[in-house]
């Protein structure tokens, strides 16, 4: 061995070294959602596994968490290490390399544990570019009490038109309980999430195979007027306000009568500690209108790590640790089986404790295993996603259609106005970004 | 008295601040006019492209562009009157001999050390919101049917919200310069006999024009580029009920990730900011020679 | 001669003027007050006034949470050295163009002004590339550059039209004994423009504390002060209005209480040329 080759041996354990006596921070990007705060309060516990890695976090609002992250991986600014993001960015960001891929997990955390629906919308060219943190579909949730109270009795899997009919038995305003309550607020995660599930329940679709938008179609209008009217009749005040988060603390407070949400809801809506309706909540695949399809979403909220981070390995090891069902079973011995992190791992839903504790799970199950991204809706689409078109330009497209929705909602415009703008508005997009002339 | 030699040191002393905000005004907005004629969406890098004069065809035929300038000029001249004729009123009223004057005009001055943010998002929990808000326990009380103010009337409710922040400092400034009006005038006039609202027009309001033209200029500066209060009660909406140019522009440029189309839209606002500053500068101007 | 004021009269307007303040105070109020309240209690209809169950459970949480302490030092950090580098930059900027007038002088105040319009959105993107470049992204001396920048044109016209104020026969008189310019400066100016100072410090620190633009776009974990602190309680979960209300009370506390305390030196030069 040459005394050079020795002497750089040599160096490589000593920096080795010095590496590892100081801890590494890593900065994580993260939502506000209540799982992500969770997992903060467990830190102690990555901690004491890994001492020499320190994590900052940057908990933000969705909205402007997704701009914050995309900002910075497109101009690769490399303020994160970890990043929180939904399905929708992954295939896009995973396309481009700008993520790192996660191929190379030990066998410990178990890849092919994950569920083969949201593991799907992680891969792209068979390479997984983010790690799972928790999964959803949406479903109804119901008040039993009220439900009995009208006389009626909630199918496993009920149509639109029984919806229309319990939500109008439910309400009763002077008692400020509202039949139903649906996301109005404008965004492409907000009310477009509800209302393109919702569509393809009724055979509409985004674009047609050359790229059209098809908001001038007859099954769109459907979908709207179905909306509309069952929100004018039967929702909350201000709904062209309320998304997920509003939502829940209505239901949480006893004022929906059903709630067709994300299936996340069901843990937060039946924790006695938060509701006041724990032990009165049933629940029901989504709605459909005999068209084959129900309208229930897919997505997953996902870490990932930016390429190019000084970090990887120790984000790596946090990825590892925050999406292990090491975690998922801390979580349970710390608050429960009930409150862990869903809808990612094919093991949870076959353990029997969590069957015990979480009546929601099979419904939660089916629900993710209903839902194809591949083949949204009733035709055949020219894109991928369930309840979002993963293009670059859909979160604009999505936004601004959605305010439009909003806007109808309210009482602004009526809903042929707000189609025709939508269409429209889509139009001209897809025309600027060069998908036709 | 200037000598050469003390302009000399006074251009010395003032490059530095020149220089600065020169830099501060020149290379972003360099940058911003390159991006503004091409094709660049941050979610597709390495295909930026030159365009042309496209972005600002699109952004100046966008149907939300009428409707966001519509809404900033709505949105800046409504919290002008607002509090110009507030603050007026309170300046009088606060002028007047009366008991813990000390702690009312704490209170009064309060609004305006909160950060927006927190305001706005006080203001839309905890009172607009039409089932737990207060305003709605209230409407309920009375009887009647709550009122959803953010979304019956968006841009009403924030220019009440912005108003709110903005009424303290009209309040002191036009305070300021009630106190500093010469007693024994309006006293001689009171002598004479002279009712109370012909001495407020002929004599108060000349003096607290200079105040009141200070008032307006400084809270222009601030209210046309109003962001976070519509960020965080209603993202523009509903529909562009309550989008103005600036929050346009930052959903182009980071919600569509658009920079080319937001450059050029931050062009346009540019232009449009200057044409009011140089309207605003001549009135100021004039009111302040001298 | 004094004003005579007739009892019944001030009795009327003392009720007036409370009756106003408290209603212009309320909202901060109500936040105060529900943040010591459970989240079921905050919602109650009736609202609760007094009879609820006083706690601290709400800060507890939102300290837990995210680290009250670090933002908040971040906040006086920036706030207070952007104000300082400004004032720096601005007092002899200020200072020149008060007593030694150009022809050019106004145009060049209104020009600085001028660059406050131009909407920070537009350039934020070419902002964040060169910091990026600069490394400057997520650190205090980046935002303290910024913000120094934007309050700039504001410290310099606040400056300026006190300075303006100051009677020149004094410096004349001071010239006239054989002052030279240090003592000028230092016996003559400097305790005429003190006030002046002071209350441009006061409202540079408020407005950059306030900022919630820049703070919020350039930094992630390091350097996120109280804006970024509150941003992420900016959508509810489930129930949150006594966290919300906790969490604001944490950020504005600071800056509110810094401003009652020097509202008289805040005041007096508060005036921008607007009296005469």
């Amino acid at each position: 061995m040459t005394s050079t080759l020795r002497a750089l041996l040599g160096a490589c354990a000593v920096s080795a070294l010095s590496v590892a006596a100081q801890a590494e921070t890593i900065t994580v990007a993260t939502v506000n959602n209540g799982d992500m705060i969770r997992m903060q309060g467990l830190m102690d516990d990555f901690k004491a596994k890994h001492p020499d890695i320190d994590v900052e976090w940057v908990t933000l609002e969705e909205n402007v968490l997704r701009q914050r992250v995309t900002q910075d991986i497109a101009t690769k600014g490399g303020q994160f290490d970890v990043m929180t993001i939904g399905t929708y960015e992954v295939p896009i960001w995973g396309e481009r390399g700008w993520l790192v891929s996660l191929d190379d997990m030990p066998a410990a955390w178990d890849a092919d544990d994950l569920l083969p629906a949201i593991r799907g919308g992680l891969t792209m060219d068979g390479h997984l570019y983010a790690a799972p943190f928790y999964g959803e579909s949406s479903m109804v949730m119901y008040r039993k009490d009220l439900m009995e109270k009208a006389g009626l009795e909630m199918p496993e899997a009920p149509t639109w038109d029984f919806i229309a009919k319990a939500a109008a038995a439910m309400t009763d305003k002077d008692a400020e309980v509202y039949g139903i309550c649906l996301r109005g607020k404008a965004g492409w995660g907000e009310n477009m999430a509800f209302l393109t599930a919702m569509a393809n329940s009724f055979g509409a679709r985004w674009f047609d195979m050359d790229w059209k938008p098809q908001f001038d179609t007859e099954a769109w209008k459907t979908t709207l007027d179905t909306y509309l009217d069952l929100m004018n009749n039967y929702g909350p005040p201000g709904a062209s306000g309320n998304g997920f988060n509003e939502n829940l603390a209505l239901f949480q407070t006893g004022k929906c009568g059903m709630w067709i949400d994300a299936t996340v809801a069901a843990s937060f809506v039946t924790n006695p500690k938060d509701s006041k309706v724990a032990d009165q909540v049933g629940f029901a695949l989504a709605p459909d209108a005999g068209k084959g399809k129900r309208g229930n979403w897919l997505w997953a909220w996902n870490l990932g790590i930016p390429a190019g981070t000084k970090h990887e390995a120790a984000a790596k090891t946090f990825v590892e640790w925050a999406t292990s069902k090491e975690y998922t079973e801390l979580v349970a011995s710390k608050e429960g089986w009930a409150n862990v992190p869903p809808g990612t791992r094919t093991s949870l839903y076959e353990n029997p404790e969590y069957q015990k504790a979480a009546p929601f799970a099979k419904m939660t199950l089916d629900s993710i295993n209903a839902a194809d991204p591949q083949n949204p809706t009733v035709d055949p689409v020219p894109y991928v996603g369930v309840q979002f078109v993963a293009i670059p330009e859909f979160q604009g497209i999505g936004t601004a259609v959605g305010q439009q929705f909003s806007a109808a909602l309210a009482g602004q415009v009526s809903a042929e106005q707000a189609l025709q703008s939508a269409q429209s508005l889509t139009e001209r997009e897809m025309k600027k970004a060069g998908y036709y002339k | 008295m200037a000598t050469k030699h003390s302009r000399a040191a006074a251009r010395l002393m003032i490059s530095p601040a020149v220089l600065l905000l020169l830099a501060w005004m020149i290379i972003p907005l360099a940058m911003t006019l390159y991006f503004s004629f091409l094709s660049y969406n941050l979610m597709s890098p390495g295909m930026e492209r030159w365009i042309g004069f496209t972005n600002y065809q699109y952004f100046l035929t966008d149907p939300a562009f009428f409707a966001a300038l519509t809404n900033t000029i709505l949105l800046v001249v409504g919290v002008l009157i607002v509090t110009v004729i507030g603050g007026t009123l309170f300046a009088l009223l606060l002028d007047q001999p009366f008991f813990g004057q000390g702690i009312v005009r704490i209170m009064v001055i309060a609004p305006f050390f909160v950060m927006p943010t927190v305001s706005a998002l006080v203001w839309k929990n905890m009172f607009m919101n039409p089932v737990n808000g207060l305003f709605a326990h209230l409407f309920k009380a009375l009887g009647l049917q709550p009122f959803d103010f953010l979304a019956q009337a968006p841009l009403a409710s924030i220019i009440g919200i912005v108003s709110w922040q903005w009424l303290p400092f009209a309040t002191l400034i036009l305070l300021t310069a009630l106190q500093s009006l010469d007693q024994e005038q309006l006293e001689a006039a009171e002598m004479d006999g002279a009712p109370w609202l012909s001495r407020f027009i002929h004599i108060m309001l000349p003096h607290l024009a200079r105040a009141i033209t200070v008032v307006i200029l400084i809270q222009t500066i601030f209210l046309l580029s109003i962001f976070a209060e519509i960020l965080v009660t209603t993202n523009g909406g509903p529909g562009t009920a309550s989008t103005n140019l600036t929050y346009l522009i930052y959903m182009q440029s980071l919600l569509q990730f658009d920079v080319g189309g937001g450059s050029a839209g931050g062009v346009v606002a540019i232009i449009l900011a200057n044409i009011v500053a140089i309207f605003l500068m001549r009135m100021i101007g004039k009111n302040l020679e001298a | 001669m004094a004003r005579a004021v007739s009892t019944r009269r001030k009795v009327f307007t003392t009720a007036l003027a409370w009756g106003l303040g408290l209603a212009i105070f309320f909202p901060i109020f109500w936040t105060v007050l529900t943040s010591f309240k459970t989240e079921a209690e905050a919602i109650a209809d009736p609202p609760l006034w007094v009879n609820f169950h006083w706690t601290l459970e709400n800060y507890v949480t939102v300290q837990e949470r995210s680290d009250y302490f670090r933002h908040f030092w971040n906040s006086v950090v920036i706030s207070v050295g952007s104000t300082l580098v400004g004032l720096i930059i601005a007092v002899p900027a200020a200072w020149a163009m008060a007593f030694v007038p150009g022809k050019r002088t106004k145009d060049v105040l209104m020009w600085m002004l001028s660059t406050k319009m131009l909407p920070p959105v537009g350039v934020l993107v070419p902002l964040y590339l060169i910091f990026r470049n600069l490394g400057l992204l997520d650190t205090r001396t980046g935002l303290v550059i910024v913000l120094t920048l934007i309050n700039l044109p504001i410290i310099i016209w606040m400056l300026y039209t006190y300075f303006k104020e100051i009677p020149v026969d004094i410096l004349e008189a001071a010239r006239m004994d054989g002052a030279g310019l240090r003592n000028e400066i230092l016996y003559v100016l400097t305790p005429m423009a003190v006030p002046g100072i002071a209350s441009t410090l006061l409202l540079n620190i408020i407005l950059a504390w306030n900022e919630a633009f820049w703070t919020l776009n350039l930094t992630a974990a390091k350097a996120a002060p109280l804006t970024a602190f509150i941003a992420s309680y900016s959508s509810p979960e489930g129930l949150f209005y006594a966290k919300l209300s906790a969490a604001s009370t944490m950020a504005i506390a600071p800056i509110l209480i810094m401003g009652w305390f020097s509202q008289k030196q805040l005041v007096r030069g508060l005036t921008f040329g607007a009296v005469k």
